[in-house]
């Protein structure tokens, strides 16, 4: 075990300098990707995925060949031998060997830590549980960075299901640390942001948190707008589901007062919480998170093994 | 008083909360014990009204850190040729490794068979620990 390999498990461990760094990178490879099309050649990612996650799996493994480095790995530990019951500290200490740098998913929370504890590679957590996911929260900051310039002093808008998205309180607790300006918290009564996280938010950072029902009441105020899925399994009856499902359904009649630099933003898939209809605006960049994605793994990839 | 004669050489778990003294005893599993072992219960005390002494003859090997999950007015007195050597103030561990299960089903340190789990010391008042981990909230209950 080597003490000095620097991992991500959770951007709580990161520094908000050590943030920026890798946010301005992902810029810099998103604006001329040529030049880092050999920054990792000749080395390898191991892919670690002990449940499929198609587009995380994808998005590491494009951005590594963009670097110029290989890959290898499983994507379900139910076809390959690690489900036999072996420890994720004996699967990485043997991968140590295979690899330079490891990416893992894993649906167990805290599988990624445990492995960066035996690990002489740098660990990436993929998604472990639904605990953390801090290269989806990346992905976000590239995307508010790449459209606003940069990540701090705004006002920051959250659709949907509050209660349940990691994704959400990930950003939300990210973001609090660029000085936000305000946090508007939009979402049904049934789902609203838990107040371990709001308690988080009073206790250590100087910022305005305004909570409404509808978007309408506050799309006016907004800077970027956070879209996300209302699940039916969280409502008790179908009923409630679809009185309220249509209600936080983004149209082009609810965005025509916003202000024209918005931004409207969804981690994807998609279902039916944003209309085809705005897929056109072009202050919609839904589309456009996924290229970040790749782009902020890269500089990810690229710092965590060592350099520019 | 009951008499319990003095011991030469061992432990003695004093200022135990009175009705603690046969949890403890139950936990650190001296039920197994080879060693010749009292349990007081009930005995008067000047700091507690009343109390529960647990006496271990010939041994020293106790986790410490068990017990002050256990209770955190405890004092641990160690006794050597019939004259106390050591007294320990025993305190709620800041760090406990492998003692707690943590209680998220979800969690790494439930599956996997090589992980120690590791907590962390939220709040003395209430024994939350928080996992280090998947970082749940796991309260101690004796
Ligand atoms: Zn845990």
């Amino acid at each position: 075990m080597r003490k000095d390999v620097k991992h991500l498990i959770s951007l709580q461990d990161y520094s908000i300098d050590e943030i920026t760094e890798i946010v301005k990178l992902g810029k810099m490879i998103y604006d001329s990707p040529e030049d880092y099309s050999e920054k990792c050649k000749g080395k390898i990612l191991a892919s670690l995925f002990y449940e499929p996650s198609t587009r995380t799996k994808f998005s590491f493994e494009s951005a590594m060949l963009r670097l110029g480095g290989n890959i290898i790995g499983f994507s379900d530990a139910n076809t390959s031998s690690v489900s036999k019951g072996e420890s994720v500290a004996d699967t990485i200490r043997v991968m140590s060997y295979y690899a330079d740098i490891a990416v893992m998913r894993h649906p167990k929370e805290g599988a990624p830590k445990l492995a960066s504890l035996y690990s002489s590679i740098p660990i990436i957590n993929a998604g472990d549980g639904g605990h953390l996911h801090p290269t989806q929260t990346l992905t976000d900051l590239l995307t508010i960075y790449n459209y606003k310039g940069t990540l701090k002093n705004h006002t920051i808008a959250l659709c949907g299901d509050l209660k349940y998205g990691r994704t959400v309180h990930s950003l939300i607790k990210t973001m609090a640390r660029f000085s936000t300006k305000r946090f508007i918290l939009i979402s049904p009564e049934e789902l609203i942001l838990p107040d371990s996280v709001k308690r988080f938010l009073k206790d250590n950072y100087d910022v305005e948190l305004t909570e409404v029902r509808y978007i309408e009441e506050v799309i006016d105020e907004i800077d970027i707008l956070y879209m996300t899925r209302i699940q039916k399994e969280r409502f008790f009856n179908e009923e409630d589901y679809l009185k309220l499902r249509d209600s936080y359904i983004l149209t082009k009649d609810k965005i025509r007062p916003a202000k024209q630099d918005m931004i409207i933003m969804h981690p994807l898939p998609r279902v039916n919480e944003i209309a085809y209809e705005v897929d056109d605006d072009p202050r919609a960049v839904y589309f456009d998170q996924a290229q970040f994605g790749m782009y902020v793994r890269m500089s990810l990839i690229s710092k965590l093994l060592g350099g520019e | 008083m009951l008499e319990v004669k003095q011991i030469e050489k061992g432990i003695v778990i004093d200022h135990i909360k009175s009705g603690n003294g046969l949890k403890i005893f139950n936990k650190l599993m001296l039920n197994k014990s080879k060693k010749p072992i009292v349990l007081l219960m009930n005995v008067e005390s000047k700091l507690l009204g009343k109390k529960d002494i647990i006496k271990i003859e010939n041994s020293f090997d106790i986790d410490l850190n068990l017990l002050g999950l256990l209770d955190d007015n405890i004092t641990v007195n160690y006794i050597e040729n019939g004259k106390l050597t050591l007294k320990k103030k025993i305190t709620i561990p800041k760090e406990v490794k492998g003692l707690i299960k943590c209680k998220n089903p979800r969690c790494i340190t439930n599956s996997d068979s090589y992980v120690e789990p590791l907590f962390k010391l939220l709040s003395k008042d209430t024994l939350e620990y928080k996992c280090s981990f998947c970082e749940e909230i796991t309260k101690y209950e004796l």
